[in-house]
């Protein structure tokens, strides 16, 4: 279930992928790597929107699911494992994980399931950092290889964006199905979803096992692209960048994590110049981006082509949201 | 889905000495009653007499402290809302609960679709769980056509009402509890509304009971009515009879 035309929703982020990939023949190879680093992200922002953004729970554990993709590719790669093989075992794996850490976590809601889910983003942090024996601990694991035909930067981006696609297509099929419906329904009222005969505790289940099979999948292609993980990137501060990316674009919105991770991608180095202020002018822009649009910028985007439509201001907030 | 039919006479609707305490206060104190098929029941009382502990103790909203509801005969006390949904109970809510960020239609499709086909199957089927067709007629039948593909959040309190209500009747219940169906609705389209609530208690067969402070409401639509005060049944019988009860005139209706 999509707010706006679902076709038209779906056609407007594939353009956008097959934009990326055009662009990348004019750009220098930090420009191809930055754009690889944007479609990875997406997939994980992808995953977090759906258990954040249309089923509603705030989970800060999507970190921990990209560590986990992450590692199982690059311990499994090595032992020949085709990479689609590690592509999916990542996302099963993940799925497995929160089913069964969500099982016991999404008893709480709100501001409760946020400290349950960033206390296990610590504990999966201790784990990658201090069991040496399997993740290599805070040396990590070197020179990961990167997936035949897939080696030279543009090729590889060709293969995240790939894998992008597919998720994609697969979201906004599972969006436009009765459990997208679903999702948003215990999103906005539980107890009425429940009267109905939804299964909120099994589709919440499921809200949070899908997102994390989506930063499981992140993580696999995260590991080839950088071709070295060790524990700080899958640290809470990605957990919060993710959540970043959801919200700045429009949480519950099918284009947000899409806008969402490029701008938290490429306004880092947009404001790269300013040496150690860029924290501080980074945080402030966030910040006015929140203050000015609330649903995030696919929704101020969607209020002014509204406006152009009408010839008139829109009602704000909930007017546009796509 | 609706079960398959229970042996004749059976109430489709028991309630079988029904307690619910919170610390001292017995909000509920030994209920019991029954509801044949096609009844309308009517549950009067004054404000916290325990009407609405009541229906969330039939609804496995909460659990009794103890007794029984019975469903068609069968014992399903402390089944969730959800399960008791799937078996055919539906229920209209005092409050508004409607989903406001989904359209009309959607949010009527949302009311019927967990009761089609397997979760799985509903994953990869069709994306309106092929109720298309039963949401419109719910729409012509509330008079709901022309709001069908507006937000629920932008409709009018008796117009959110009013799709309440038809979302109750999505998947083709049973039995309906409707909490204060005719608060807040304004008197024109009060009558429409109970027209709709009648029909659909004779096309559909379904059984109802409605917890109701509008008595003009409760005395055209019901064909039976109990008063409780206290916590327990004062009256019991027709609307008429229940009216003209001295001891409901005195707890609750007034000189």
């Amino acid at each position: 279930m999509m707010r706006g035309r679902p076709g038209a929703l779906l056609a407007t982020a594939l353009a956008g992928i097959l934009a990326v990939g055009l662009l990348s023949f004019v750009l220098e190879p930090y420009g191809v790597y930055l754009l690889s680093l944007w479609a990875v992200y997406t997939v994980a922002a992808i995953g977090l929107n759906l258990t954040l953004g249309y089923a509603g729970q705030i989970s800060l554990a999507q970190a921990t699911f990209v560590g986990v993709g992450a590692y199982a590719t690059a311990l499994l790669m090595p032992h020949g494992w085709p990479f689609g093989a590690t592509l999916a075992l990542a996302g099963g794996l993940c799925f497995g994980l929160g089913l069964l850490f969500g099982f016991p976590a999404l008893r709480v809601q709100g501001h409760y399931l946020a400290f349950v889910t960033l206390a296990l983003t610590t504990l999966a942090f201790l784990v990658m950092r201090n069991e040496a024996w399997l993740t290599g601990g805070v040396q990590g694991i070197a020179h990961i290889a990167r997936p035949v035909p897939f080696t030279s930067g543009r090729a590889f981006l060709m293969l995240c964006l790939l894998v992008l696609t597919l998720v994609t297509v697969a979201t906004w099929w599972l969006l436009r199905s009765p459990w997208g419906r679903a999702f948003i329904a215990l999103r906005e009222n539980p107890i009425r979803a429940a009267s109905l005969g939804v299964d909120v505790r099994g589709y919440t289940l499921l809200s949070f096992a899908i997102g994390a099979a989506l930063g499981g999948v992140c993580g696999s292609l995260y590991a080839p692209l950088v071709q070295y993980v060790e524990p700080s990137p899958f640290a809470l501060a990605l957990s919060l960048s993710l959540l970043l990316m959801v919200v700045v674009g429009g949480s519950g919105s099918f284009l947000g994590p899409y806008v969402g991770a490029l701008v938290a991608v490429l306004l880092p180095e947009w404001l790269r110049f300013m040496q150690d202020y860029y924290l501080v002018v980074y945080a402030m822009v966030v910040m006015l981006l929140l203050a000015v649009c609330p649903d995030g910028l696919v929704g101020l985007a969607g209020r002014m082509l509204d406006r152009q439509r009408r010839g008139h201001p829109a009602e704000p907030a909930d007017g546009g949201k796509a | 889905m609706t079960p398959a039919g229970p042996t004749p006479g059976t109430p489709v609707l028991e309630a079988r000495d029904l307690h619910r305490s919170f610390g001292g206060v017995r909000a509920v104190n030994g209920i019991s009653f029954s509801v044949a098929p096609g009844e309308i029941l009517g549950v009067i009382g004054p404000n916290g007499s325990g009407k609405s502990t009541l229906f969330n103790c039939l609804l496995g909203q909460l659990p009794p402290s103890a007794g029984q509801v019975l469903l068609d005969g069968e014992d399903v006390t402390g089944m969730t809302p959800a399960a008791l949904n799937r078996r055919g109970v539906s229920r209209t809510f005092q409050l508004l609960q409607v989903f406001p960020q989904l359209s009309v239609r959607e949010n009527l499709i949302l009311a019927g679709q967990e009761h089609v086909g397997s979760r799985l199957g509903r994953l990869f089927g069709r994306p309106d769980a092929g109720l298309t067709a039963a949401a419109e007629r719910m729409l012509h039948l509330f008079r709901l056509e022309a709001l069908a593909d507006l937000l629920a959040g932008g409709l009018s309190y008796g117009q959110q009402k009013l799709l309440d209500a038809a979302m109750a009747f999505m998947a083709g219940p049973r039995l309906v509890l409707l909490d204060e169906p005719a608060g807040g609705v304004n008197l024109t389209l009060l009558g429409a509304f109970r027209e709709r609530l009648r029909a659909m208690n004779q096309e559909a067969g379904s059984t109802f009971v409605v917890i109701e402070h509008n008595m003009d409401f409760v005395m055209s639509l019901c064909t039976r009515v109990i008063c409780i005060a206290e916590g327990q049944i004062i009256a019991d019988g027709s609307p008429q009879a229940v009216r003209e009860n001295p001891q409901v005139i005195e707890a609750y209706l007034g000189h």
